[in-house]
């Protein structure tokens, strides 16, 4: 079977009975034993899950009955993201064993909308990474160039998708953790508004950044997805009333006259060469379309991993004091509650997670709250600032998604700092709250992905997918 | 700004996080630089700035969305204690904290 499988075509095949969706999953599952233990994409299949679902889609098409919108797609879950019976370690050896008793809300409405839910993809350790490597279960390779990172965090479900091995997947992105790998592995990625996607069933990192969204081959695909997922929920009080629109069709919408900004913040120094020019050719499709380019300033960009870095670490520290060796996971024994806690928290994180827990405590701790976490939330109003009057003047923002290209495995671990800078111009958006989506700009060298980012006001999904389909559709792919 | 080893220890501790000689220095290290880069937030001049505690405006936040308070049943009592790494019927069983 081809690796091109498209939602539509999933669909096809299955309501013309060339295929079924046993039989595609059982095909998807072939695959997987063949690539992924060079690419590490996968950490748990859920084959038992699986085949229950597909046997329901096939029922339905057995007794020729209306087919859900993604009947029968394979999907990968990052996993961090609860999946009922299926085991959920956050790519962290405290959560080694951990099955939730329950489904992310997320998950149970593409089950709903008849996705087939192959298995849980490895991710850098409670999401904190840029690259995968901090995964406790070790990294995931990038499909595209083997010796290179995939990104990260959710770095398992870009190269699952990226490489073939499930026709769309769920990452989340706190910084630019699914913007980035979907760059890094050339394919489209989408974070929607903070508050669009229930958050229930994902396991915190950093509450008010965190945020689920859709990996496809393309932005349709990607807009299928997402508007299964978006929507109110009552468990989760931070997901929104907001209507959700039909993406796709909206999607279909001409980009001609459409506003796009250009921040001139987001060229700088640090950007490499070869990024820079696939962007350009980028940006010159975008004026064949039609589209009305304009150079936008944005004056606190340069504050934004500075600011990231408190506000996420503090809400780390926070969100990770759950891990104490009583109610779930790892348990190491000590003389006393607080030697076990200690012990078992001290074994059960990995480097990047200490680290960031250590930041998060210190910038919230007493005498230093007001110098670091307080700072941090007010140069974090000041960058949303930034967002809501540039989309006073443009439609859209179009930068790059990330200064470099996938660098190779190991290249970066030994400076955290180095690290965290790779995220310059994801965490702006994810700070002010707003969706983006990284769709694939031209590969340097013929091998090596660039990704071009696209942000829209709060709730302007539509209006992101618009353009990211127009660009793919104007071969923006391979510029 | 130095960061002091002690510094590093008492966060751990108040952070519950067992490090080793080689973290605790690793980490002060580390912890240096990064305070040292967060510290350009210090060029901006924040006077009079609203904090920005969470994303959404008031019309889209909790305030506009809370559900109606009512009990549904989730009976799932027995696969959480099941990932209780001990356990004494329905109770999650932790070291002594009270000495008698």
């Amino acid at each position: 079977m081809s690796a091109a499988w498209t939602i539509d075509g999933v669909r096809e095949a299955l309501g013309s009975k060339k295929i079924s969706a046993r039989e595609l999953a059982s095909d998807f599952y072939k695959r997987i034993a063949e690539r992924n233990q060079d690419l590490n994409a996968y950490l748990t299949l859920s084959g038992e899950r699986a085949y229950a679902q597909a046997d329901r889609i096939d029922r339905l098409v057995a007794a020729g009955q209306p087919l859900p919108p993604l009947a029968g797609v394979p999907i990968a879950i990052k996993d961090v993201i609860s999946t009922r019976g299926v085991r959920t370690t956050c790519g962290s050896k405290i959560l080694g064993n951990y099955i939730p008793p329950y489904d992310a809300t997320a998950v149970e409405r593409l089950e709903a909308a008849g996705a087939v839910i192959l298995g849980k993809t490895n991710c850098d350790e409670f999401a904190m990474g840029s690259s995968t490597e901090n995964s406790a279960y070790g990294p995931t390779r990038n499909p595209e160039s083997t010796d290179r990172v995939p990104g990260g965090s959710s770095g398992g479900s870009a190269a699952a998708v990226a490489a073939g091995l499930a026709v769309a997947s769920l990452g989340t992105d706190t910084g630019g953790s699914i913007r980035q790998p979907g760059s890094f592995c050339g394919i489209p990625a989408m974070m929607g508004s903070y508050g669009r996607v229930s958050r229930y069933g994902l396991i915190a990192f950093a509450s008010s950044l965190d945020r689920i969204g859709p990996f496809a081959t393309r932005t349709r695909d990607v807009a299928a997805v997402m508007g299964v997922i978006a929507g109110r929920d009552t468990n989760d009080s931070t997901s929104t009333t907001a209507p959700v629109p039909d993406y796709q069709a909206a999607m279909e919408k001409p980009v001609k006259g459409l506003r796009i900004g250009i921040p001139k913040e987001y060229f700088g120094a640090g950007m490499d060469d070869g990024v820079r020019k696939k962007i350009e050719a980028g940006i010159e499709v975008l004026k064949k379309l039609g589209c009305e380019l304009r150079e936008i300033h944005m004056a606190h960009t340069d504050y934004a991993i500075a600011t990231y870095y408190i506000i996420a670490t503090a809400e780390a520290s926070s969100n990770l004091a759950r891990y104490d060796g009583v109610r779930y996971g790892l348990r190491v024994e000590g003389d006393s509650l607080l030697a076990m806690y200690r012990k078992t928290r001290g074994a059960g994180f990995g480097a990047e997670v200490k680290r960031r827990i250590v930041l998060g405590t210190y910038v919230l701790s007493a005498g230093y709250y007001d110098a670091y976490y307080l700072k941090g939330q007010k140069v974090r109003a000041l960058i949303a600032q930034d967002f809501r009057d540039a989309f006073s003047k443009v439609d859209v923002i179009v930068t790059p998604t990330s200064p470099v290209p996938p660098f190779l495995l190991g290249e970066r671990t030994s400076d955290p700092l180095q690290m965290y800078l790779a995220d310059i111009y994801t965490v702006t958006g994810s700070l002010a709250g707003v969706p983006g989506i990284s769709v694939p700009c031209g590969k340097i060298s013929g091998r090596l992905p660039v990704g071009l980012q696209i942000f829209g006001p709060a709730f302007g999904e539509a209006k992101v997918l618009q353009l990211a389909h127009a660009f793919e559709q104007a071969g923006g792919a391979s510029v | 700004m130095k960061i002091s080893r002690e510094d590093v220890e008492k966060v751990a501790e108040l952070a519950n996080l067992d490090l080793s000689e080689a973290e605790l220095e690793m980490y002060r290290t580390q912890l240096d630089e990064i305070l040292e880069y967060i510290g350009k937030l210090n060029e901006l001049d924040t006077t009079g700035v609203e904090p920005m505690a969470q994303v959404l405006a008031d019309d889209q936040s909790a305030d506009a969305t809370l559900r109606e308070d009512h009990t549904v049943r989730c009976d799932v009592a027995a696969e959480i204690l099941a990932e209780a790494p001990d356990r004494e019927g329905p109770y999650f069983r932790a070291p002594k904290v009270i000495e008698r």
